[in-house]
């Protein structure tokens, strides 16, 4: 009952929805990057959608299913095969016991996120299993995924086992089976190489020149490689203050575009710190934590502004979307079964 | 009453949490009425409430607009915003020496604190006064941020400020405690930083397999004790065993 990782890829981590609660102990939420994708990969395996899944990072793992196993896959499309033969995504896949999941290439998007039927059995540290990598909390002992890990996993509940059996039919001689309905493309993350994001001006938006402002919005900025899970540090022009400035360590957040006095600005993601020094510019819209989850270190991105009453209308409406899906699959799960 | 509560901002800090601010100057005054709004906040929570952040001048109250909206159909910010002026009728300020002082045992200098020599010289005392005006400080922890269990601490003594390094050190061993500027802190865990290091605390300030999982919270008051490299190690075995 477990899965093995022969090889771990670029940086694998178990994640979930998040460490919620313990902010303002210094401990960060982190989680899925690309928490859309996690909490569909876990809905097409019948789990709760904040349960465990493994987020993915460019260069796949190759992962050994010890067990006959119900697996989704969403996010980026980093090439998945199963015993050699290219795995459709954003569907069920039923796998038999000793088939191999690797990784060809990225193709589009540089997180993906696979769940398993019944996810993970770890213990919760602090009442969540993502990794924090920094503090080597959470998922498997803190850390990254590495070579001959293995990972227990709970028994499938009844729902995943009426799917499997339903899918083993179809499983000939490669091994799995993927079920030929998939979500409707508008669940398919944006995955465009450049992406448009959609930000609300920060606290200290007007502590910036007006033409560090006018630069922000007009001008793209680039990844750079130095970007990781605490935040995506961006190039382009910089970005000065009408005059030098400290603002007093407070909270930020997933999102949130801050501006170290060298002028490059710095998007937080998932294991960002609690609090900052540095002015925020800007705040990221949740309705597009999935496209910048997605841009791979490299691209441009372009930010743009809209309001508040926008943007929370944008969470509303995806929240909405995912709450009928919920309902959809439920139905679909117990005709097929 | 010689506290009164300041003018009020509160304002998003993008779609899913706002902030409220108490003030623009850190200030035990400042202080107190943080930690009594972040209290206040956690015994009447809101729907849809999710976690906050006690910072300097500010308390950043995270929510589920999905869950505050009663699914969409209110406007989210403005539920929040409405629970939260309803609250405020009832906030009095935190009586401000009610938390006792946590003891914290420092090693000072040697190899625990490279940089013990380097303070003195800058202030022109010896090793032993920086120490002892060092320890003779009562802090308070006005916040918990940047890294798991670090504490922001205010009240240190003038006479013993020094400049941060200029190019920090890639990894600062967990315990160390460091003078920037006119900050004193412990670092929680091995990160990177740039403070003049003092001295080493056997205690860790993060443990969490423990309830609380940090040392410090918020609102306490810290004060430090000079031990001997012997009594640090014997500490630090303590404190690895439980």
């Amino acid at each position: 009952m477990s899965l093995k990782i022969l090889k771990p890829g670029l940086l694998t981590t178990i994640q979930d929805t998040g460490r919620l609660g313990y902010r303002q102990a210094g401990i960060t939420t982190s989680g899925a990057t690309d928490l859309m994708a996690l909490r569909l990969a876990n809905l097409l395996v019948a789990n709760p959608s904040d349960a465990p899944a493994l987020e993915i990072t460019l260069t796949g793992p190759t992962i050994l299913f010890e067990v006959d196993c119900l697996l989704a896959l969403t996010g980026a499309n980093l090439g998945p095969t199963i015993n050699g033969q290219p795995v459709k995504m954003c569907r069920p896949v039923y796998v038999t016991a000793g088939s191999l999941l690797a990784f060809q290439k990225p193709i589009s998007g540089y997180r993906a996120y696979l769940a398993v039927a019944s996810s993970f059995k770890l213990p919760q540290i602090l009442g969540s299993y993502a990794t924090y990598l920094r503090a080597a909390l959470g998922g498997l002992q803190g850390k990254a995924l590495q070579t001959n890990n293995i990972i227990p996993l709970n028994q499938p509940a009844a729902i995943a086992r009426q799917l499997m059996l339903f899918l083993q039919k179809k499983a000939a001689n490669t091994g799995f089976a993927a079920a030929t309905w998939t979500l409707n493309a508008s669940f398919y993350p944006n995955l465009a190489p450049n992406a448009v994001i959609r930000v609300i001006k920060g606290p200290e938006y007007e502590w910036f020149t007006p033409e560090a402002q006018r630069l922000f919005w007009e001008t793209p900025f680039r990844v750079t490689p130095e970007s990781d899970r605490m935040g995506g540090r961006l190039q382009g022009p910089v970005l000065h203050l009408r005059q030098p400035q400290e603002l007093l360590s407070t909270a930020v957040t997933f999102g949130t575009v801050q501006v170290p006095p060298r002028g490059n600005p710095i998007v937080l993601l998932s294991d960002h710190q609690t609090t900052g020094g540095y002015p925020r510019l800007a705040q990221v819209i949740t309705a597009d934590f999935s496209v910048l989850a997605q841009v791979k270190p490299g691209a441009l991105i372009w930010f743009k502004e809209i309001n508040l009453p926008e943007a929370q209308q944008l969470l509303l409406a995806q929240e909405s979307k995912l709450e009928n899906l919920k309902k959809i699959l439920n139905l679909k799960f117990k005709y097929l079964t | 009453m010689e506290n009164a509560l300041p003018p009020l901002q509160i304002s998003p800090l993008g779609d899913a949490a706002i902030i409220v601010k108490f003030g623009e100057n850190i200030s035990p005054a400042t202080h107190t009425w943080v930690k009594a709004f972040a209290k206040l906040l956690t015994t009447y929570s809101f729907p849809g409430f999710v976690e906050l952040v006690p910072a300097y001048t500010t308390v950043t109250i995270f929510y589920n607009p999905w869950v505050s909206s009663e699914k969409g159909k209110y406007n989210p910010y403005e539920q929040v915003t409405n629970a939260i002026l309803n609250l405020l009728p009832q906030l009095k300020p935190a009586a401000e020496t009610s938390s006792p002082i946590v003891k914290i045992p420092v090693c000072y200098g040697g190899n625990f604190g490279p940089d013990l020599a380097f303070v003195a010289l800058h202030n022109n005392i010896s090793p032993e006064e920086v120490i002892h005006i060092h320890t003779r400080n009562i802090y308070l922890v006005y916040m918990i941020g940047f890294a798991p269990g670090f504490p922001y601490l205010g009240g240190m003594d003038a006479s013993i400020a020094a400049p941060r390094k200029k190019v920090p050190l890639t990894e600062i061993p967990a315990g160390s405690v460091g003078i920037g500027g006119l900050q004193t802190g412990i670092y929680s865990l091995p990160t990177p930083g740039g403070w003049q290091l003092i001295g080493r605390t056997p205690l860790n300030l993060f443990n969490p397999g423990q309830q609380p999982a940090t040392l410090l919270q918020a609102g306490d008051r810290v004060q430090f004790f000079s031990v001997t490299p012997a009594e640090f190690n014997q500490r630090k075995a303590r404190e690895n065993e439980s």
